[in-house]
C-alpha cells in the first residue's frame, strides 16, 4: 500500500504542494468563510425580499428616485474627486521624486489616511465652518467678504475626499514614477526631447497602466464614502450617498435583504467602472519600466 | 538653464503642496486647540485654555471603557491576524503551485473591495449566527481585511530571506516548527512588527466594519466618536474634540512606531504592487 | 545618401571640472577631439570617466571650465539642445515603444517629416543589421540586439559626437568581441567622433585612436593605444595597463634612458627610465616579459603555477618577500628555485611614490 502511495506524494510535492503549502489553509479558509461566503449569502439574500418576487428588492430600488438617485449623487462626488486627485498627484509626484528628503512630506501626507474619514470629517467641521480658520483667512486676505458655506453640503464632502484621497493617489503615483529608470528620460533628453516631450512620450505612457489601477482603487474608495458624507454633508439631500442608503435599510428598517441588494448594486457599479478602466488599460504597455534587459 | 515657464510651473506645484500640507495640519490643529479651549466662537484662538473637557469627555463618553474595548479588540485582531497570516505568507513566498494566482486574488479582494460594500452582507451573516453586537463579532469582522493585509505585507519580507538559511537549519536537523521559532521568527521580527503595527492602526481607525457589527458595549473609539458627532448639539463640541484628540493619539502612536520599519509610501504601495 | 555625421572640426574640453559637494570628481580635464576620432576614456571604477561623459552629454552641469564645439560654447546647453547621440550602459531603450519608434525618437523630437523619419530609421537599422526586427518591443530582443537598437537610436539623428557609456559591459564574452568589431565598423561608416567610456583596457586598445587614462578625476595620460601599451608615463598607469610586477628599488646608474636599479636581488635590473626623479624608484614589468633565464638577476621561489594554453603563468616570492608574476614555457614545480629576468627595453622604471 505504501508502495503505490509514494509516487502520488511525489507528484504533489513536485507541483509545490506539501506540508508548507498547507500553512495557507487557515488563512484561505478564513477568507472564504468570512468574505466569500457572506458575499454569496448577501447576493442570494438580496433575491429573497420581504415582499414581492425574487427581483422585488431591485425593482423597489430602481423605481424609487430617492433610492436610485443615490447612484448618481455618489458618482457626482466620487468621479470628479478621483480624477482631480490623480490630476494633482502626477505633477506633484514629478516634482517630489527629485526631492532629497521626501520622508517628512510623505509622513505628513500619510496622516490623513491613517486618521481616517471620521476624524477628518470632525476636524473639517471646525476648520471649514463659518468661524473656522479657512474662512477667517480668506476674509483676512480679502478674497471674500462673507464666510462661504463649506460644511453640510456637497463641497464639505468633496474637500474631505480630497484630503484623504489625494495622499493615497499621490503616494501610489510617487512609487510608480520613482520606479522608472532615470536613464530613460536622460536618453530622451540626449535625443532632443524637452521636459514636456519627455513627460508626454516617456513618463506618461509608462505610468498610464499604474494610474488606471490607482484610479480603480481610489474610485472604489470614494464611491463607498460613508461617515464624511453623513457628518460633513447633507445626508438627506445632495450627499445622500448609496452606502448611507444601505446602512439606513439595514439599521433603521432592519431589512437586511434590501440592504444586501443595495450593497450588491454598489458592488456592481464599482466593478463596472473597474472593469471598464482595466479593459482600457489593456491597450497600453504594461511590462517592466526599470529599463535594461528584459 | 531653466525657462521661466518651467520655473513658474514648479512654483505652482510646490505652492499647491504647501497649501495642502498647511490645510491638513491646520485641520488637525483646530481639533487639538478646540479640545483645550474654554470658548471659541468668533476669534482666531479660544478665549482661554483648560483641561476640563478631557475630564468631562472621559466621564460623558465612558472613554475608559471605550478605550479598554478598543484595545482588547485591536489586540485580539493583531494577534490572530499574525497567527493566521504569517504562516500563509510563508507558504505563498516559498511555494509555487498551480492555484497560486487565484489564492493571491482571494487575499487581495478583501483589501480592494471597500469595507462598507462587503460589511453589510458580513454583518447580516454575523447577526444570523448571533455574533454581531458582541466583541467577538467586531473582532471577526476586523480580521477580514487584516488577515489578507498581513499576508500581502509579509510576503516580500519573507521572500528577502535567503532560502539557503532555512536549508542550512534543516540540514542541522530543525523541523518546520523549530525552523519557524528559531530561525524565521527572529529574522522576521521587523516585518512582523511592521505588519502588526499597521494592522493595529487599521483596526483602531476602521470605522465601517466596526460600525456595522458593534453593539453598545463593543464600540471602539472611532465609532463612539462618530455617534457623538452625529448626535452633536447635546454635548459640548470641545469634549467631542477631546475625544478626537485621544483617538488621534491612539492611532498615531502605532503609526509612528511602524514608520521605523516601513516608509510611508510602502503603507499604501505594497498592496498596489501585488495588485498590478 | 547614407547616414553620416553632422560636420564639425573639433570638440574642445577646456578645464572641465565637476564637484559633488567637497568631492572633486573631475579636475580640470582638457582635451581636443578631432572629427572622425575614436577616443576611449579608460580608468578604474570611480575615476570620473562616467562623470566626464555625463558632463559632455549635458546630464551633469560643470562646476568649472567650458566645452566648445568649434566656435560654439555648448556646456551651458541642456542635453536636448546639444544634439549628441548617447548609448547608455543598460541601453535605456523605451520599453513601451517598438524598435522603429525607439530609433526614430530623436528625429521625431526634432520635427523631421514622417517619410524622412521612416527612411532614416531604415538606414539606421540597416547599419546595425536589424532590419527585420523593427516592429518588436525592446523586451522581445536579446541583449546584443538591444545593444544594436541603442546604437541605431543614437546614430539615427546623425550626431556630430556619439557618447558610449560602457556599452558592452552587460554582454557575454563572445558577444562583446562581436559588438566591438561592429562599433568600430559603424564609427568608420559615420565619420563622427566617438567618445567611449570603459574600464576594460583590451576594449580601449582595440577600439580607440587615442586613449585618455583617468584616475581620481584627473587625466594621467593621453596617447595612442601603442603608446599606452608600450610606454605608460606613470607607475599607476603602468599598473593599470598590465605591468603587474612593481618592484621598489634604488637607482644605481643612469645614462640617458638606460638605467640600472638595485631591487635587493642578486644582480641589478636594467631598464628604461620613463619618469625618474631621485634615487628611489619602482621597476614595472609585465608578467609576459618576466621569464626564467640562466643569468636572470631576480632569484625567487615558485609559489604557484597555472596553465593558460600558450604558456604557463606563475607566481613567485623574491628574497625580500616581493610578489612576482612571470611566464614560463616549462612547467615548474612549486618550491622550485628560479632565476627570472626581462628584456631591458620592456622594463620600465618610475619614480617611487609617484602615484596620485
Amino acid at each position: 500500500m505504501s508502495a503505490d502511495r509514494r509516487p502520488r506524494r511525489r507528484t504533489l510535492a513536485d507541483r509545490g504542494i506539501d506540508g508548507v503549502t498547507l500553512l495557507l489553509l487557515p488563512a484561505a479558509l478564513f477568507v472564504v468563510l468570512l468574505f466569500v461566503y457572506p458575499f454569496v449569502y448577501g447576493l442570494l439574500l438580496s433575491f429573497a425580499p420581504k415582499e414581492g418576487g425574487w427581483l422585488g428588492n431591485y425593482s423597489k430600488f430602481f423605481s424609487d428616485p430617492y433610492m436610485y438617485g443615490t447612484i448618481w449623487l455618489t458618482l457626482r462626488l466620487a468621479l470628479p474627486v478621483t480624477l482631480l486627485n490623480i490630476a494633482l498627484s502626477v505633477p506633484v509626484a514629478m516634482q517630489v521624486r527629485h526631492m532629497k528628503r521626501q520622508r517628512l512630506l510623505t509622513t505628513i501626507l500619510v496622516l490623513p489616511i491613517t486618521l481616517g474619514t471620521v476624524l477628518v470629517a470632525e476636524g473639517l467641521l471646525n476648520y471649514l465652518g463659518p468661524q473656522g480658520w479657512l474662512n477667517r483667512t480668506l476674509i483676512l486676505i480679502g478674497l471674500i467678504d462673507h464666510p462661504i458655506r463649506l460644511v453640510h453640503n456637497y463641497w464639505g464632502v468633496f474637500i474631505s475626499l480630497v484630503i484623504t484621497g489625494f495622499p493615497f493617489t499621490f503616494l501610489l503615483t510617487l512609487s510608480m514614477i520613482s520606479g522608472i529608470d532615470p536613464a530613460l528620460e536622460q536618453a530622451a533628453a540626449t535625443l532632443g526631447a524637452r521636459a514636456r516631450s519627455r513627460f508626454r512620450h516617456i513618463v506618461l505612457p509608462l505610468i498610464v497602466p499604474g494610474l488606471a489601477v490607482t484610479f480603480c482603487l481610489a474610485f472604489v474608495d470614494a464611491f463607498s464614502v460613508f461617515p464624511s458624507a453623513v457628518m460633513l454633508g447633507a445626508p438627506a439631500g445632495e450627499t445622500r450617498v448609496i452606502s448611507f442608503a444601505a446602512a439606513q435599510a439595514a439599521f433603521e428598517q432592519y431589512d437586511y435583504s434590501y440592504a444586501s441588494a443595495i450593497a450588491m448594486i454598489m458592488a456592481v457599479v464599482q466593478f463596472g467602472f473597474v472593469g471598464l478602466v482595466l479593459t482600457a488599460r489593456g491597450l497600453f504597455y504594461k511590462g517592466p519600466v526599470g529599463g535594461g534587459k528584459g | 538653464m531653466e525657462s521661466a515657464l518651467e520655473r513658474l510651473w514648479r512654483t505652482l506645484v510646490w505652492a499647491f503642496v504647501i497649501f495642502f500640507v498647511v490645510n491638513v495640519l491646520a485641520m488637525i490643529a483646530t481639533v487639538v486647540i478646540n479640545s483645550f479651549g474654554t470658548r471659541w466662537l468668533s476669534s482666531w484662538l479660544p478665549a482661554a485654555f483648560t483641561l476640563r473637557w478631557y475630564a468631562s469627555a472621559w466621564k460623558e463618553f465612558q472613554l475608559g471603557d471605550v478605550l479598554l474595548v478598543t484595545f482588547q479588540i485591536a489586540g485580539a485582531v493583531v494577534l490572530l491576524s499574525a497567527l493566521i497570516g504569517v504562516p500563509a505568507a510563508y507558504a505563498l513566498a516559498r511555494r509555487d503551485f498551480p492555484a497560486k494566482p487565484l489564492v493571491i486574488v482571494l487575499f487581495l479582494l478583501p483589501l480592494l473591495v471597500p469595507p462598507i460594500t462587503f460589511g453589510i452582507p458580513l454583518a447580516t451573516v454575523l447577526y444570523k449566527v448571533g455574533l454581531a453586537g458582541t466583541m467577538w463579532g467586531v473582532i471577526v469582522a476586523n480580521l477580514v481585511p487584516t488577515v489578507p493585509f498581513t499576508v500581502i505585507l509579509m510576503i516580500p519580507f519573507i521572500e528577502q530571506i535567503d532560502p539557503k538559511v532555512e536549508a542550512a537549519a534543516r540540514v542541522f536537523g530543525a523541523g518546520t516548527g523549530r525552523l519557524f521559532i528559531h530561525v524565521l521568527v527572529p529574522l522576521l521580527v521587523p516585518g512582523i512588527l511592521a505588519a502588526t503595527l499597521l494592522a493595529m492602526v487599521r483596526t483602531v481607525s476602521m470605522f465601517e466594519l466596526t460600525f456595522l457589527t458593534a453593539g453598545p458595549s463593543s464600540q471602539t473609539l472611532v465609532v463612539a466618536l462618530y455617534y457623538s458627532v452625529f448626535a452633536a448639539g447635546v454635548r459640548a463640541g470641545q469634549s467631542i474634540d477631546a475625544m478626537a484628540v485621544i483617538y488621534m493619539l491612539s492611532t498615531l502612536i502605532w503609526l509612528i512606531v511602524a514608520l521605523r520599519f516601513v516608509n510611508p509610501t510602502q503603507i499604501v504601495a505594497r498592496v498596489k504592487k501585488s495588485a498590478a | 545618401m547614407a547616414i553620416a555625421s553632422a560636420g564639425f572640426r573639433e570638440l574642445r574640453l577646456d578645464g572641465m571640472s565637476r564637484n559633488f559637494g567637497a568631492h572633486n570628481a573631475l579636475k580640470e580635464i582638457s582635451l581636443t577631439v578631432q572629427r572622425g576620432e575614436f577616443i576611449a576614456l579608460l580608468g578604474p571604477s570611480g575615476c570620473g570617466k562616467s562623470t566626464a561623459l555625463n558632463c559632455l552629454a549635458g546630464l551633469l552641469s560643470l562646476s568649472d571650465g567650458a566645452i566648445w564645439l568649434d566656435e560654439k560654447r555648448i556646456d551651458t546647453l541642456k542635453p536636448e539642445e546639444r544634439g549628441f547621440g548617447m548609448v547608455f550602459q543598460n541601453y535605456a531603450l523605451f520599453p513601451h515603444m517598438s524598435v522603429r519608434r525607439n530609433v526614430g525618437f530623436g528625429l521625431q523630437m526634432s520635427g523631421v517629416p514622417k517619410a524622412e523619419i521612416e527612411r532614416r530609421v531604415d538606414e539606421a537599422l540597416n547599419v546595425v543589421r536589424l532590419t527585420s526586427q523593427g516592429a518588436k518591443l525592446p523586451g522581445q530582443l536579446s541583449g546584443g540586439q538591444q545593444q544594436r537598437v541603442a546604437i541605431a537610436r543614437a546614430i539615427a539623428v546623425e550626431p556630430p559626437l556619439v557618447l558610449m557609456d560602457e556599452p558592452l559591459s552587460n554582454l557575454d564574452a563572445k558577444l562583446r568581441l562581436e559588438m566591438r568589431a561592429e562599433i568600430r565598423r559603424i564609427h568608420r561608416l559615420l565619420g563622427s567622433a566617438t567618445i567611449y567610456v570603459t574600464h576594460d583596457q583590451d576594449e580601449a586598445l582595440s577600439l580607440a585612436d587615442r586613449i585618455v587614462v583617468l584616475r581620481d578625476g584627473e587625466v594621467r595620460q593621453i596617447g595612442t593605444p601603442q603608446d599606452l601599451y608600450r610606454r605608460p608615463l606613470h607607475a599607476d598607469v603602468a599598473e593599470f595597463m598590465g605591468f603587474r610586477n612593481a618592484l621598489p628599488g634604488r637607482l644605481v646608474r643612469r645614462a640617458g634612458e638606460e638605467i640600472e636599479v638595485d631591487c635587493g636581488f642578486a644582480g641589478t635590473i636594467r631598464g628604461q627610465a620613463v619618469d625618474v626623479a631621485g634615487e628611489r624608484v619602482v621597476v614595472a614589468i609585465r608578467p609576459a616579459d618576466l621569464v626564467p633565464m640562466a643569468d636572470g638577476p631576480i632569484q625567487a621561489e615558485v609559489t604557484g603555477l597555472e596553465y593558460r594554453g600558450e604558456a604557463y603563468y606563475g607566481t613567485a616570492t623574491g628574497p625580500g618577500g616581493a610578489e612576482l608574476y612571470f611566464r614560463t614555457d616549462e612547467p615548474l614545480g612549486v618550491g622550485a628555485a628560479v632565476r627570472l629576468g626581462a628584456p631591458a627595453e620592456r622594463t620600465l622604471v618610475y619614480a617611487a611614490g609617484g602615484v596620485g
